[in-house]
């Protein structure tokens, strides 16, 4: 089986670093990724269906471990080698049991909710699992599969990132409606996220929302906003401001439903004005404000933009941690003196809309179709040309794209009823 | 010998390059065969005894006004309001003009035995002067003698408490004043007219007003049917403070108007050559301006800037008139044009601009893009009367760097308007229907008007009102040497050369255009026949 694997090789992570900082993707071609052939994953018992990709994205988490770069935190996480790639739409090889219990077909198109939680290593469900919140689970390490946070992350599963089957367990399947084309399905992961971290607090109709960065999570964060107000008659906020770079992450922020568009470096001065605050200062330089936004949703993650977040972020407001960030090095006097909150987003589960609880996926489902994100899809590669795909993902925004995937063969870009 | 006045160069081949201001820099220019080049006039002579000729003015004013110390008395409320860092341009060698006639006027005051004097510089929404801005203007003995006691102050449009509301003109303009300058038993302001546009009842209606007053000429409809601000009658500008300033004097606020007009002498003698005629450049001025546009050009922008802001005009006394406003602002415009006006046959396609470095709103400040675009598209362009230099459908092609650069302390709404505004739109109207409102309530720039040093939020709108009857009139504006992005923003093109551009501005006004370069400063305006 051909596939793209990250294997143990220090040297090879130190010169991927090194490479990186010529680009994001860089690491790519010095570093510990490998493509080549090798056996398939092992079956993994009952409950598990070996899957083969249609298309698996390409994203930041992945990026920074193409590159070294990874948060030394999930080293107890991982196991190599591993193949990479969880943002994925695949065929299932045989019949089997989806996420709600219900059978499926060989052949049947399904996404994978990665998260490699108690059920699928085999073990009573923690206390996290069973509320749902499966990105929460605390057995990651454990179980009778080796460490791996999710698929694409554990040498027994397999990855998105191959020409070959993948192990997918039975609460990862969630079988894509025929109404999703293959783009719109490999959305639907990072969509999940978005959605996830859309929920992660509460929101008034009186809120101005900051998002900061209008990547594919940036992007999706503004959309989700918008689907659950329309959808599910959540409160939305009445400004959603968005800093974005590109003109096309512009315009998308716009088509998504952000109110304010402006340049990242402007975004201090468009909240300041849309709530208007003041700034700390008399000079006229704008530090932290006075006021800010309600909730910042940060879907960049660097130490520029928690920085960023805190100086705009309302006393008492609410930053929502979406991109995922590393080892850096914030000045977080603001957050104590402004007594802000810090929340993490993490990945999905079951989210609760009043009454009703839904898996995230299943809101993914309906949320990519609502709004076209399938669009969002820029280019697919083979992985024979991972290289490329790579460096094209590490420079999407400047390269005007969105979301990388890589495609087999058996992927199609249209919906089944489109000539 | 008597000053020459200005004229009108037609260039050919044996005509040396011409000085082109560029920003903070300058250098020569060669201009197209056949090209005109407008001159201003010398500078007049100063009077010989300024102190006499104030004195003679409050001694016997003009129009229908007893003299000043008939109408000073002991116990009355006296307020004396002053033009403000925008005047005059560059900042005038000490002693200023306002020190020497508020001098004169409170000897008088004094003599009389009026005590309740409090001084106002006459803001409207421009920024506060610091401390060493006022003492240039006033002098050390006005300002220590009034600032410690808070009588000195400045006027804040953004004070409700020291507002006072007068009326509406019969077209339905409001008229909102100073609280203290309204309620005097006296109000003296102290003008200088340094272009036509200055004074009269603009000093006190503009000057002393809010923007709920200010907002009723401020506004592109107004400054699109002023053509110009330079010449009264046809100035809607004009018109609308003439109808403000009735109101104020049919309330019953007495005014006793003083304006003077300066010399355009405004190059100290280091750098004469600047305001001479190129081909009467003496050895030393060639070689004052080798060393100066070289220095110029070797130093990093912002030595370059305090270098030439430090400049201080040898500007001195021309004529001093007070009054009645009407009738002492119609002599000073006598003056004014006697001074300033060019006789210019007929219209250009192409008309030439070096924008300096200075304008009225960046005095120890940075020229930044929005304040550029004025300075060329509102004030050197409107410098005219009877029509424009540039035919309607030409083409005004500019020099400066246009270096999205601004001063953060001085013009942070600016900063706003250019990143939130013009990439909307640059459209006066729908900026002033969309965007206005927002800048100019909002609490933060009206917290650094009042308490910093900052132009009003709304300021930015009104230079770019400015521009409004320029933008309707040309076909194209071109910079020359301007950053692209800024240019363009702002609705320009931007051009590398004097023949790129040329070669730009032949697309609209054809292929054998004439052009008309505005040597400028020192000031003068064009009289179109």
């Amino acid at each position: 089986m051909k596939a793209l694997r990250m294997e143990r090789r220090p040297t090879r992570f130190v010169a991927a670093y090194l490479a990186s900082t010529f680009g994001s993707g860089r690491g790519a071609g010095v570093g510990p990724l490998r493509l080549g052939d090798g056996p398939s994953p092992r079956d993994l018992g009952p409950g598990w269906t070996p899957v083969t990709p249609l298309l698996a994205g390409i994203c930041g988490s992945d990026l920074a471990t193409v590159d070294g770069r990874a948060s030394r935190s999930f080293e107890s996480i991982v196991s190599f080698p591993f193949i990479p790639g969880h943002e994925i739409v695949a065929l299932a090889e045989r019949a089997g049991i989806d996420a709600h219990g219900q059978a499926f077909e060989a052949g049947t198109r399904i996404a994978i909710q990665p998260v490699l939680g108690c059920a699928a290593r085999g073990l009573a469900l923690c206390r996290f699992c069973q509320a749902g919140e499966v990105g929460r689970c605390g057995n990651l390490a454990h179980g009778h599969l080796r460490p791996g946070l999710q698929t694409g992350y554990c040498a027994d599963t397999g990855g998105g990132w191959s020409d070959g089957p993948l192990m997918a367990h039975q609460s990862q399947i969630f079988v894509v409606p025929e109404v999703l084309t293959d783009d719109e399905a490999v959305m639907v992961e990072p969509m999940a996220c978005a959605l996830h971290a859309a929920l992660r607090c509460p929101i008034d109709v009186t809120d101005t929302v900051a998002v900061i960065g209008a990547g594919t999570l940036g992007l999706g964060v503004i959309g989700a906003l918008n689907f659950l107000s329309d959808a599910y008659g959540l409160a939305r906020p009445h400004k959603i401001i968005v800093g974005a770079k590109y003109s096309h992450q512009q315009r998308s922020a716009k088509d998504l439903g952000a109110t304010d568009v402006v340049e990242p470096k402007q975004l201090d001065r468009a909240v300041r004005a849309a709530v208007h605050a003041g700034s700390m200062g008399f000079s006229g330089h704008l530090g932290e404000l006075s006021g800010g936004a309600n909730v910042t949703f940060d879907c960049v993650g660097s130490a520029d933009s928690i920085a960023q977040a805190l100086r705009i972020t309302a006393p008492g407001g609410r930053i929502v941690l979406v991109g995922m960030p590393g080892k850096i090095s914030v000045d977080l006097a603001p957050l104590w003196r402004r007594e802000i909150e810090l929340i993490g987003a993490y990945a999905y589960g079951v989210e609760q809309l009043g009454d009703v609880s839904i898996p995230t996926f299943d809101l993914a489902f309906e949320f990519v179709v609502a709004k076209g994100l399938g669009n969002l899809v820029s280019a697919r590669y083979p992985i024979d040309r991972f290289e490329e795909a790579l460096a094209h993902a590490g420079q999407a925004g400047s390269r005007g794209a969105t979301k990388i995937v890589f495609e087999s063969s058996r992927s199609t870009k249209h919906r089944k009823d489109d000539a | 010998m008597s000053p020459r006045p200005g004229f009108v160069l037609e260039t050919d081949r044996s005509t040396p390059p011409t000085l082109m201001w560029n920003g903070e820099k300058f250098g020569l220019q060669q201009l197209p065969t056949g090209s005109r080049i407008v001159y201003a006039p010398e500078p007049f002579d100063a009077l010989n005894d300024p102190e006499g000729a104030i004195r003679d003015a409050l001694n016997h004013p003009t129009g229908e006004s007893e003299p000043l110390h008939a109408l000073l008395h002991a116990g009355m409320k006296l307020t004396i309001c002053f033009d403000d860092i925008s005047l005059p341009l560059p900042p005038m060698v000490a002693p200023d003009i306002r020190q020497m006639v508020i001098e004169a006027v409170l000897d008088q005051a004094a003599a009389a035995g009026v005590d309740d004097v409090v001084l106002i510089a006459a803001l409207a929404l421009h920024r506060r002067m610091t401390e060493p801005e006022l003492r240039h203007a006033l002098g050390n003995r006005v300002y220590d003698a009034f600032a410690p006691n808070g009588q000195l102050l400045q006027h804040d449009a953004e004070d409700p408490e020291n507002l006072l509301f007068i009326g509406e003109t019969p077209h339905g303009e409001e008229v909102e004043i100073n609280k203290r300058a309204a309620e005097s038993d006296l109000l003296v302001y102290v003008n200088i007219n340094l272009v036509a546009m200055d004074g009269g009842h603009k000093s006190v209606a503009t000057g002393l007003a809010s923007y709920r007053s200010l907002r009723h000429h401020h506004n592109p409809k107004t400054m699109t049917h002023s053509k110009s601000f330079m010449h009264a009658p046809s100035s809607e500008l004009h018109s609308a403070n003439w109808r403000m300033g009735r109101l104020i004097k049919d309330s019953g606020i007495k005014i006793f108007q003083i304006e003077t007009t300066l010399n355009t002498d405004t190059f100290p003698s280091n750098f004469s050559f600047l305001q001479k005629r190129e081909w009467e450049w003496t050895l030393r001025d060639r070689a004052a301006y080798a060393a100066s546009s070289s220095a110029l050009s070797l130093a990093p922008t912002k030595l370059a800037r305090n270098i030439l802001q430090g400049i201080r005009a040898p500007h001195a006394l021309r004529s001093v008139y007070a009054g009645e406003v009407e009738a002492v602002h119609e002599k000073i415009l006598e003056d004014v044009w006697a001074q300033q006006g060019v006789r210019v046959e007929g219209q250009t396609d192409i008309v030439t601009m070096g924008l300096p470095y200075i304008s009225p709103y960046n005095v120890n400040s940075i020229l930044n893009p929005i304040l550029v675009a004025c300075l060329g598209l509102g004030y050197f362009f409107n410098m005219y009367r009877g029509k424009p230099v540039v035919r309607e459908g030409g083409v005004a092609i500019m020099f400066h760097p246009t270096q999205p650069e601004f001063h953060p302390g001085h013009h942070p709404s600016y900063i706003d308007f250019f990143e939130q505004v013009l990439t909307q739109t640059t459209d006066p109207e729908v900026m002033h229907k969309e965007f206005e409102e927002a800048f100019a309530t909002d609490p933060w720039y009206i917290h650094l008007y009042r308490t910093g040093h900052a132009y009003h939020g709304v300021h930015p709108f009104y230079m770019w009102y400015w521009c409004s009857h320029a933008m309707e009139h040309l076909g194209r504006v071109i910079i020359v040497g301007g950053d692209p992005k800024s240019v363009r923003r702002m609705g320009f093109h931007p051009a590398s050369t004097l023949d790129d551009a040329l070669e730009m501005a032949k697309d609209v006004v054809g292929p054998s255009p004439t052009l008309t370069h505005l040597h400028n400063p020192p000031l003068f305006m064009a009289d179109v026949q």
